[in-house]
């Protein structure tokens, strides 16, 4: 009887959370725009039975989902989306390699401090961290006053409200998802397998990308993913660094809620986003999967 | 052999500039006189001041510290139980999609989430504010409790928890006076975590909050749109403050009390 009580508490709350609410974009993204209060039909009314049932099923169709191929905004938001998270998710790799592996060869009683300094940010309001780098990238900005002070260049660079800043946002915000599984693979690594590629010629170069690299494969996938699949849904970061131009779906979704007030676009945008985010979520979890396996 | 290079070394710095410049540029600022942001005019605390006397900030943060404190409550014992299940509750029907609904929240685009949670109450016709808020944030962050906590859970010895129960436990007594004490400090990092997501939240809060309950982040969010103002600069380097003392005590605490548990089980053990 405590077990069904156990399970059934917090199942019920992730049903009529969770699941739940997926239902109800899914139908009100089959659902039609309509002036009224909600601002969709059809609603569905029990009252009227069986009947009422029949003709809700029969007003659903996929209008909307054929709108958002016929406008091209919201594709070019998709794809655009994706070439930001991909590029993001590189540079990030890019930052947060060095780091990691800096932190791996650190002294022993190093380490934990080092960790700590890596996942204090993330504790930081996300919103304050992206809100740091506005009065640093705008045109009077203090990196263009240092770089016009130390006279690299003569007029201000427009930084901020470009992709470059969007660039810079993302990998600020999530360099530490990139460097802790890169840092707890290198960590694990048997260090004597160093020592025997150098025994047997390699340079300590060679030795890196011949040992050390592949060795931390498992951490980088984990870590590309852990930026890639939060990115493509980014609404915080291209709504405060990026410009007109900067098209992620996260922020078209919001503006077609908050702004257009079109509900069962803005849910036919979110269960498409949702299809393309299953495919890296699924992939995550059979790397992870796999990890466990050759762990266990 | 590990060696620490020149290399290594100037990644670090560089790599530990780079993350914390930002915030300590955010803080020193905070200090400027003058109006504009970007330039200096000499140190004062006047941004202070005025921020302690704006009243629609101080309505918004006693808001969310409601919110944060309430939702992580109920966010740690209902992922304490969720974590439970997972790990000890053995089979039952429904337990994949169970799983599912734990871990799917984590990879969710908080604009998806913030969406449905908005049409689901609008939908059964809940005006929206504090209460929506604190619904929406519970949801969320039970999960990442459940995630927290199972992994204590995972970890530990069971047999103690045999042990208890051969002695004449009921499950009860068993899981409050042997499993609890143990995956305490997880049920506590797990509350922060879930405070801390609480605090931090926008983009969940702006889709389930009604006229009638704006949090902080709403209002810097309403106020940086426009561009840099030294009064945010000041409320940011007071967030900033208060989470550096909080994580580095909550750490302090919970290592000493992970080592105390520790030398705890293994005297146990051996007695």
């Amino acid at each position: 009887m405590r077990r069904v009580a156990l399970i059934a508490v917090p199942y019920l709350w992730l049903l009529a959370l969770f699941l739940v609410p997926f239902i109800i974009v899914l139908k009100i993204s089959l659902s039609d725009y309509d002036l009224s209060i909600p601002p969709y039909s059809p609603t569905l009314d029990l009252s009227s039975g069986w009947e009422g049932l029949k003709s809700f099923f029969g007003a659903l169709d996929f209008e909307n989902f054929t709108f958002l191929t016929t406008d091209d905004l919201y594709w070019k938001a998709y794809l655009s989306s994706v070439r930001i998270a991909v590029i993001a998710t590189f540079c990030t790799l890019l930052v947060g390699y060095p780091i990691a592996y800096g932190m791996a060869n650190a002294p022993d009683h190093w380490r934990p401090t080092l960790m700590m300094l890596v996942i204090l940010p993330f504790w930081t309001s996300f919103l304050i961290r992206v809100y740091s780098w506005m009065g640093i990238l705008s045109t009077e900005g203090y990196l263009n006053q240092l770089l016009i002070g130390m006279g690299l260049i003569s007029e201000p660079l427009t930084i901020l409200n470009t992709n470059t800043a969007v660039y810079i946002g993302i990998v600020y915000t999530y360099l530490p998802f990139m460097i802790l599984p890169i840092y707890s693979t290198l960590e694990r690594m048997d260090a004597s397998l160093l020592e025997a590629a150098e025994d047997l010629g390699c340079s300590r170069i060679e030795a890196f990308w011949l040992v050390t690299f592949p060795l931390s494969r498992n951490g980088i996938i984990a870590g590309c993913f852990l930026v890639f699949i939060p990115t493509i849904g980014e609404f915080v970061i291209p709504a405060l660094l990026g410009g007109s131009d900067t098209l992620m779906i996260g922020k078209v979704l919001w503006e077609e809620f908050f702004n257009n007030r079109d509900w069962p676009v803005a849910s036919a945008v979110a269960v498409i986003l949702l299809l393309i985010l299953i495919i890296p979520i699924i992939l995550f979890q059979r790397n992870e999967q796999k990890q466990r396996e050759a762990e266990g | 052999m590990r060696r620490f290079t020149w290399f290594n070394a100037t990644s670090l710095t560089l790599g530990f500039a780079f993350l914390y410049l930002p915030m300590v540029i955010l803080i020193v600022y905070s200090f400027n006189a003058s109006e504009l942001v970007t330039v200096w005019a000499g140190f004062s605390t006047k941004w202070y001041g005025e921020l302690l006397q704006n009243e629609a900030f101080l309505d918004a943060a006693w808001v969310t510290i409601q919110v944060a404190v309430i939702s992580s409550t109920i966010a740690t014992v209902l992922g304490t139980m969720a974590a439970y299940v997972l790990v000890r509750a053995g089979r039952f029907a429904g337990r994949t999609l169970f799983s599912g609904m734990i871990y799917a929240p984590l990879v969710m685009p908080e604009v998806i989430t913030g969406l449905s949670l908005l049409l689901l109450f609008i939908g059964i016709g809940l005006d929206r504010g504090v209460l929506t808020i604190i619904l929406a944030h519970t949801t969320f962050s039970m999960c990442y409790v459940s995630v927290v906590v199972s992994s204590r859970l995972v970890s530990f010895d069971r047999s103690l928890e045999e042990a208890a129960l051969d002695l004449g436990c009921t499950s009860m007594e068993a899981f409050r006076l042997v499993t609890l004490p143990i995956i305490a400090p997880a049920v506590i990092s797990g509350w922060l975590l879930a405070f801390t997501l609480s605090l931090d939240d926008l983009v969940i809060a702006s889709f389930t909050a009604g006229p009638s309950a704006t949090t902080l982040p709403i209002k810097i969010w309403s106020s940086i749109r426009l561009g840099v103002s030294p009064e945010i600069n000041a409320l940011s380097t007071l967030l900033i403050a208060i989470v550096a003392v909080g994580v580095i005590t909550a750490s302090l605490i919970t290592k000493r009390a992970a080592l105390r548990q520790e030398a705890e089980e293994r005297a146990a053990i051996r007695a």
